[in-house]
């Protein structure tokens, strides 16, 4: 039973390490996206479409998930894009375009949810998403706990081992987080930050926008439920959770799924819950932040600090 | 030929013109000077060269080709770096990552490469001996070009392979580092942070960063303004060094001595606009003053003597540990008098800033005294500081007369009859209040009359609001004292208007965010704020800091005039010749201790010098030889008084 929850973790924290994943690309370029959530709306209308369309043309599987990935990125990209142009270029307030996104995002999949139908609609596409990619797995806890996942729940490990890497060992993510740091002294010694701004809001939103696809082909095995806005403002706050680390994100993202599943799945064959119960152990991802901000904050150290430059528009010749 | 060769560069921020037609040129190897008041549009002339600002009109020459530099990646293309006034590194990562932030891959052009490679095959071929038969000559061909074609398909890969490695970051790369700034005669620790480092430190990284990046123009906006004398030195060693090796170096100052010292021709700009061009050894300073001001100006500050000096503000033992739990300032004492400047003189860092904050509420003092002598003798009691409670148990103790000179007595006066005596000016105070500023909050010591205006290195710091405009920055100080719900801005507009008339403060408008002055401007703002308020003590910290001559003497003039006001002024320097031209007495601080409290009129720099590098063996504190009599009774007066707050405080 303990291995069914955590298994079911496992899957449910992909969705989570995502989110995160992206929006730590982008607030290290010092914009915090608030549409992070409304982003992961549209990874997921679009991946659907992008999936749905693969399968009906019979591409098979690996045409199926590739088309879903690329159009989740394609639709969440182009939400990177508007943020970026917004307040990258235009130089708007990042918190209420951000906001703007979030609010659009989870219309878009609602308008787009009422016309297609709800419950299993897009069951046959998502079967690709939802076997696992080691085929027929065994009965044993590590077969379940490791080989049991779709291809998503990997990418998403794989991306965000990838970003930490890029982060800690290139130039690259030397430079993007100079930007996020101080964007004149970046501008100074040749970065050019306009460039790494967008080019990170618009990657991070696209891989924020596969979280959202992930939820409803893989895990809801797709049936369009509208709860991803939720999940993603849970991704949000996994940033912080994470001192803007991919890598702790992994371990975040599966806390929090954890945390996220323990009241409906696990608990109830134990325990009398009512939905108060359920309501409140839902909250301590929240809480948990929280208690880590005022941690970070207690230590004062540099390292563990957000972006110096977060929220704030860069603009060369700016007195 | 020219290194740099600017013509007819203009430059408009709004309304304000910052350049206007300057033309100016450096030749190689050689270190010239950029001179002239705050606001004459130097940074800004430099940073159109920095790829910082684009110009608006004009032409950039270097090494005798037109360039145009849209960003600072051009710059460094044009071989061009520039050490910031704000230093523009990022705190959290270490020196040599600063330093190799936004380094480019070293050029690899597929295109060049498999030029080379088709010409190498033809000469191959073309050196083919002649005397093969024609198969084997056939053969040889094909292999050759094979051999050529295999490499031409390689390229992209041996790019992308050296994209990454290049990309990548090595664990030593701060040792490899270490060596070039060792070889340079830099003595810095590469893998220290930047939060961690000194001014002179950080300096030092940007001028690595600079030199690693392989420039041969450089250009330092003022680098002197917050070194020692000592670092100044060894600053003006490596740019000697520079030069020597054919680098042309511009480097901007206020300093007037330092540029007669490092430069081979100084370039004037005043008001945006270009006054000319002197070699260093033709001139001196005073032609120089002339043509920064236009008009002459006199370099003398007019000192007179303290009229009446009594105590104001006495420190005892006063000790102040800072952020790391070490003693900022340790057992200090001295007494700041009525109508005298008494100077701080100091190393930076050696604990001016924490005496200045203990002393105006800001820190926490550990121990030690801080007495308050509020000059209210024969002057009327308020209800500023005092409620009506107050006002009858000091009366009860004997601290009013009338203005007749016979004691008050409140006994049987009604509430409203105290009152009416009170703001009718007719209650006397008997001596100066005295006050224990220990446990005040710093609201409560700002009221009692005593100013803080610390201009820190960063102005924008502490005092003012970047973003908020000049107005609402007087405001700061007085919307506590209205009585609506509403903030009333007359007043501060009216004050505001005159301090922008007053000092001279550049500005399209009083409405204007400060951030958006320029750092003389931001001074004089904050300057003249703390003076307007009428202050009792006022302790002002490098009010000068970065100013040009004329604003600086401005800002003299201002705290002379606090000085016959009869106020305690405090003032905290860098300049040794101004401290000495300045102030009555000055205290000479070394390591958080008084070194010595000295005659400003007797001192000289030399002995200041010393004092600040090395503590004395015997501590000389130089007081004003008072007549005797009168000293004797203010002490017994003082004394007096603190038995009967003690008293009153028994009771209480």
């Amino acid at each position: 039973m303990f291995i069914k929850l955590l298994s079911d973790a496992i899957g449910f924290s992909a969705i989570f390490l995502y989110g995160s994943t992206g929006e730590t690309i982008i607030e290290k370029s010092g914009h915090l996206n608030l549409g992070i959530p409304g982003i992961m709306c549209f990874g997921a209308v679009g991946g659907c479409i992008g999936a749905d369309m693969a399968y009906k043309a019979g591409m098979g599987a690996f045409g199926t998930v590739f088309f879903g990935i690329l159009f989740a990125m394609l639709f969440a990209g182009a939400m990177g894009l508007l943020y970026g142009i917004f307040t990258i270029s235009l130089r708007c307030n990042q918190n209420v375009t951000g906001l703007t996104i979030t609010t659009f995002g989870a219309g878009i999949l609602n308008f787009w949810g009422a016309i297609v139908g709800s419950i299993g609609v897009f069951a046959k596409p998502s079967l690709y998403f939802t076997t696992s990619i080691f085929g027929e797995v065994g009965n044993d806890w590590f077969s379940q706990l490791f080989l049991s996942y779709g291809p998503l729940v990997y990418l998403a490990i794989i991306i965000a081992i990838v970003v930490s890497i890029v982060f800690k060992k290139s130039r690259t993510g030397l430079s993007l987080t100079a930007v996020g740091e101080n964007p004149a002294a970046a501008d100074a010694a040749g970065i050019n930050v306009i460039k790494y701004k967008y080019v990170s809001c618009v990657l991070g939103a696209a891989i924020a926008g596969i979280g959202g696809m992930c939820y409803v082909l893989d895990y809801s095995a797709g049936s369009l439920e509208y709860i991803v806005d939720q999940l993603g403002w849970l991704a949000v706050a996994l940033v912080i959770f994470s001192l803007w680390r991919p890598g702790i994100g992994i371990l975040g993202s599966l806390i929090f799924a954890f945390l996220y599943l323990l009241p409906d799945q696990f608990l109830p064959k134990y325990v009398s819950m009512n939905a108060a119960t359920s309501a409140i152990i839902k909250i301590i991802p929240y809480a948990v932040t929280a208690l880590v901000l005022i941690i970070i904050s207690f230590f004062n150290k540099r390292e563990t600090q957000p972006p110096t430059a977060l929220g704030v528009p860069y603009f060369r010749e700016d007195r | 030929m020219k290194a740099i060769e600017l013509v007819g560069i203009t430059k408009t921020f709004g309304s304000v013109h910052a350049n206007d037609d300057v033309t100016l040129d450096v030749e190689k190897g050689e270190i010239l000077s950029l001179l002239g008041e705050n606001g004459s549009g130097k940074t800004t002339l430099m940073n159109m060269l920095a790829g910082i600002y684009f110009p608006d009109a004009g032409h950039i020459f270097i090494d005798g080709k037109e360039v145009l530099i849209k960003s600072p990646i051009d710059a460094f293309k044009h071989k061009i770096g520039m050490v910031h006034q704000h230093f523009k590194l990022v705190d959290l990562f270490t020196a040599a990552d600063n330093i190799i932030l936004g380094e480019k891959m070293p050029r690899f052009s597929i295109k060049e490469k498999s030029q080379q490679y088709k010409h190498q095959a033809a000469n191959e071929i073309s050196a083919l001996d002649a005397n093969l038969d024609e198969k084997a000559k056939k053969k040889a061909i094909a292999k050759i070009n094979n051999k050529r074609n295999l490499k031409i398909c390689a390229l992209p890969f041996i790019k992308f392979v050296k994209a990454v490695a290049f990309n990548y970051l090595p664990r030593n790369r701060a040792k490899k580092l270490q060596k070039i700034a060792d070889q340079y005669g830099f003595d810095i620790d590469l893998k220290k942070k930047i939060y961690e480092m000194s001014v002179s430190e950080k300096q030092t990284v940007e001028i690595i960063k600079v030199l690693y990046r392989g420039a041969d123009k450089l250009i330092l906006d003022e680098p002197t303004a917050v070194l020692t004398p000592q670092e100044i030195q060894k600053l003006f060693a490596v740019m000697r060094k520079m030069r020597e090796s054919g680098k042309s170096i511009i480097i901007i100052t206020h300093k007037l001595n330092e540029v007669m010292e490092i430069s081979d021709r100084v370039a004037v700009l005043r008001k945006g606009k270009y006054i000319g061009t002197v070699k260093t050894s033709e001139t001196s300073e005073k032609e120089l003053t002339e043509m920064m001001v236009g008009a002459k100006v006199d370099l003398n500050i007019d000192r007179q003597l303290p009229v009446d000096p009594q105590p104001r503000l006495v420190v005892e033992g006063l000790t102040v540990r800072n952020k790391d739990g070490l003693h900022a300032i340790e057992d200090v004492s001295f007494t700041v008098n009525g109508g005298e400047i008494l100077g701080i003189a100091g190393i930076s860092g050696n604990g001016q800033k924490e005496l200045l904050e203990g002393i105006a509420g800001l820190q926490h003092v550990e121990s030690g005294n801080i007495i308050f002598y509020n000059p209210k003798e024969n002057k009327p009691v308020t209800f500023f500081h005092n409620d009506l409670k107050q006002v009858k148990k000091k009366a009860e103790i004997g601290m009013f007369h009338y203005p007749d000179g016979t004691p008050v007595d409140l006994k049987g006066k009604s509430n409203k009859e105290i009152t009416k005596l009170v703001n009718d000016e007719q209650i006397l105070y008997y001596e100066n209040e005295v006050i224990d500023l220990k446990h005040r909050t710093p609201r409560e010591i700002q009221e009692l009359g005593i100013k803080l205006s610390f201009v820190p290195e960063d102005r924008l710091n502490m005092g003012l609001v970047g973003n908020m405009s000049i107005v609402d920055n007087m405001m700061l100080r007085s919307y506590r004292k209205g009585k609506s719900v509403f903030v009333n801005r007359k007043r501060p507009k009216a004050l505001a208007d005159k301090i922008i008339d007053d000092l001279g403060v550049v500005t399209p408008s009083d409405m204007t965010p400060v951030r958006r002055l320029s750092g003389g401007n931001v001074q004089k703002v904050l300057v003249g704020r703390e003076i307007s308020s009428s202050p009792k003590v006022l302790m002002s910290a490098y009010p000068v800091r970065g100013l040009d001559v004329n604003s600086s003497y401005l800002i003299y003039n201002l705290l002379n005039e606090q000085k016959a006001r009869n106020t305690a002024v405090v003032y905290v320097g860098e300049d040794l010749d101004v401290l000495i031209a300045l102030c009555d007495r000055i205290l000479v601080l070394c390591g958080g201790k008084v070194s010595a409290i000295v005659d400003a009129r007797k001192v000289t720099k030399e002995q200041l010098g010393l004092l600040m590098t090395k503590m004395p063996e015997t501590v000389e504190r130089y007081e004003y030889a008072i007549p005797k009599d009168t000293k004797t009774e203010t002490v017994e007066t003082n004394t007096e008084a603190e038995v009967k707050e003690e008293e009153s405080n028994d009771k209480q």
